[in-house]
């Protein structure tokens, strides 16, 4: 099955002129006509410009030309990144029928690197939520049980990679908005180093925390996408001048010697004991390898949801208010231009995220300023140097990516406090500004649901946490379990 | 802290229109969430530093040079109401 194949498997296969760019797009667009109805993870798919990129690198390819990584592999975009020409809503009203004037840095790099960019795919309205039920447009399904969320806010693209409806996907990840969604449809999510990659051409959540980054089929794959989008950009002052190593050399599968510490204070009560026990097997296996396990203490972890919910809501409250029904979008005619902002954005937002909205202005108003913003602000340092001061001690850090597998859709969605807590092991990695990854390491039993795997990296460590996971995944056959969708 | 929230106050100055219904459910909803961020109140932040963000950069500048940029026509592509190269807003000055 074509659609089934990993990205570098399928590299390989055009570059040898096995099959044509044409064929894979068409076998993606064939697998999104069937199961797509029920995963709904793309809100928008423009078949005719996807068929006509693979035309382009099938003459290319024709003509001999195999300098390019990518050329002819189908990648789907998360509907926060702009494409040009393509619709862009970030999963909500407000946006309208805005179509991008420009497309994002990482799209330019995937299509220099030859990639077929195509779709648009489902998302938590703003990149806000946990599960992908605060998208406009209604909720993905995960492909492991379609009665079960797919983690968020990146669901689209997670469901989109497992359902093997696109070969490789991006995403953006603000507090865990890659991992966790990748954890929970069991596929890779990475979300690089603060600064690795351009944000320019993302619409922006929370500044300080956004990254994008690649969901992929396996750990190698994850290391091809990683290395198209990285490198510093003129148009993102936050990017880094640091160079872009080839990631996919990293690979070499002897991880003998390299510390992995495991943080005391990430054995918390309310984790699923099935999620716990596969954790543990794999810490053994990481063991079994010749990694060298060490305990480590984080001693501000407890506090990060708390300090995650300040900063996020401050941020995304100033970056929410260009939505005002004046440049683009839809927009609610007022008698004067405050009553056409408060209307539009009344009308526009959907419930998640004027809730953010309120609690960021609150936290921002005069007299709260200190007593919320800043005091978090300060608390985020103290959890930047527990991982500073871990990473003296351990090349990276082992950790669950979500306390429990996927839950039911509407389970939660009546308490957005218990959606937050769930975060607690992928927020810290945004407050901290190093980077992480998700990866299968099991399932549950009954039903059979993907448990993933978090290793945390050093700033710029991601070569030591792709050469960890796949080393781990190659000596499991995890990542080659397929969900339940029929054929 | 949560007592003195007022979610029609912060509603206005958010710029954001909020239903009745809205109200009493963000306002129960955001004083659970706001009794938990209580919490960083437990720590001692005497003399740390605040991180604004963890990138090790500063005064990133580029050459004052005109670059490309987005024509008035494509600038305008997704505007709700435009008139003679410009966005049309309700009337500001009386």
């Amino acid at each position: 099955m074509l659609h089934q194949l990993t990205t570098w498997q399928l590299a390989d296969k055009l570059a040898r002129r096995e099959v044509s760019a044409r064929q894979v797009t068409q076998a993606c667009l064939d697998q999104i006509g069937r199961v797509d109805g029920r995963l709904h993870a793309f809100l928008s798919c423009d078949a005719g410009d996807a068929l006509a990129q693979a035309d382009a690198a099938d003459k290319r390819l024709a003509a001999g030309a195999n300098d390019r990584p990518l050329l002819g592999v189908p990648i789907a975009i998360k509907d926060v990144i702009a494409v040009r020409g393509q619709p862009l809503r970030c999963g909500s009203k407000i946006l309208g029928q805005f179509i991008s004037p420009y497309s994002a840095t990482v799209v330019e790099k995937l299509q220099a690197a030859g990639a077929v960019v195509f779709g648009r795919l489902n998302m938590d309205e703003f990149a806000m939520g946990s599960s992908t039920e605060n998208s406009a447009f209604g909720p993905t399904r995960n492909p492991w049980d379609t009665a079960r969320i797919p983690g968020g806010s990146s669901g689209g693209s997670a469901a989109a990679v497992a359902g093997d409806e696109c070969f490789a996907a991006l995403g953006s990840d603000t507090g865990g908005s890659i991992r966790q969604p990748a954890a929970l449809c069991g596929c890779v999510g990475l979300k690089p180093t603060y600064g690795r990659v351009s944000r320019y051409g993302l619409v922006a959540f929370a500044s300080s925390l956004d990254q994008i980054g690649p969901f992929a089929k396996d750990v190698r794959d994850a290391a091809l996408v990683l290395g198209a989008i990285s490198g510093a950009d003129l148009r993102d002052s936050t990017s880094v001048p640091q160079p872009v190593p080839d990631y996919a050399a990293a690979l070499n599968g002897d991880i003998k010697g390299l510390k992995l510490g495991l943080a005391k204070e990430y054995m918390i009560g309310g984790m699923d004991p099935e999620v716990s026990a596969a954790v543990q097997t794999a810490v053994k296996q990481f063991e079994n390898l010749g990694a060298e396990i060490v305990e480590i203490s984080l001693p501000h972890t407890e506090f990060a949801v708390a300090a995650y919910y300040i900063i996020a809501t401050a941020e995304a409250s100033a970056n929410l208010a260009r939505f005002d029904g004046i440049r683009y979008g839809a927009r609610v005619e007022g008698a004067d231009p405050t009553e056409l902002y408060c209307k539009t954005r009344g009308a526009g937002f959907g419930a998640e995220v004027k809730r953010r909205i309120i609690l960021g202005t609150y936290v921002l108003s005069s007299g709260y300023y200190d007593a919320f913003y800043l005091r978090a602000q300060k608390v985020r340092t103290l959890i930047r140097r527990d991982f500073l001061e871990a990473f003296e001690k351990v090349d990276a850090i082992v950790t669950p990516t979500s306390p429990t597998a996927a839950f039911k859709v509407g389970e939660k969605s009546g308490d957005p406090l218990q959606m937050y807590l769930s975060d607690i092991f992928t927020i810290s990695c945004n407050l901290a500004g190093i980077c992480g990854m998700s990866l299968p390491c099991g399932f549950t039993q009954n039903p059979k649901l993907p448990i993933g795997l978090q290793l945390l990296g050093k700033p710029f460590g991601e070569e030591t946490i792709l050469r960890l996971g796949h080393a781990y995944e190659q000596s499991t056959s995890w990542h080659k379990e397929k969900p339940p969708l029929g054929v | 802290m949560a007592s003195d929230f007022n979610i029609q106050y912060v509603a206005k100055l958010a710029r954001l229109t909020l239903s009745a219904a809205e109200e009493e459910q963000f306002g129960a909803q955001l004083a659970g969430i706001l009794g938990y961020i209580e919490k960083l109140k437990e720590l001692d932040v005497t003399g740390i530093e605040p991180t604004a963000h963890a990138v090790p950069l500063v005064n990133v500048f580029r050459d004052d040079a005109v670059q490309a940029s987005l024509s008035n026509e494509v600038a305008l592509s997704n505007a709700p109401a435009k008139a003679n190269g410009l966005f049309v807003v309700p009337k500001i000055v009386e």
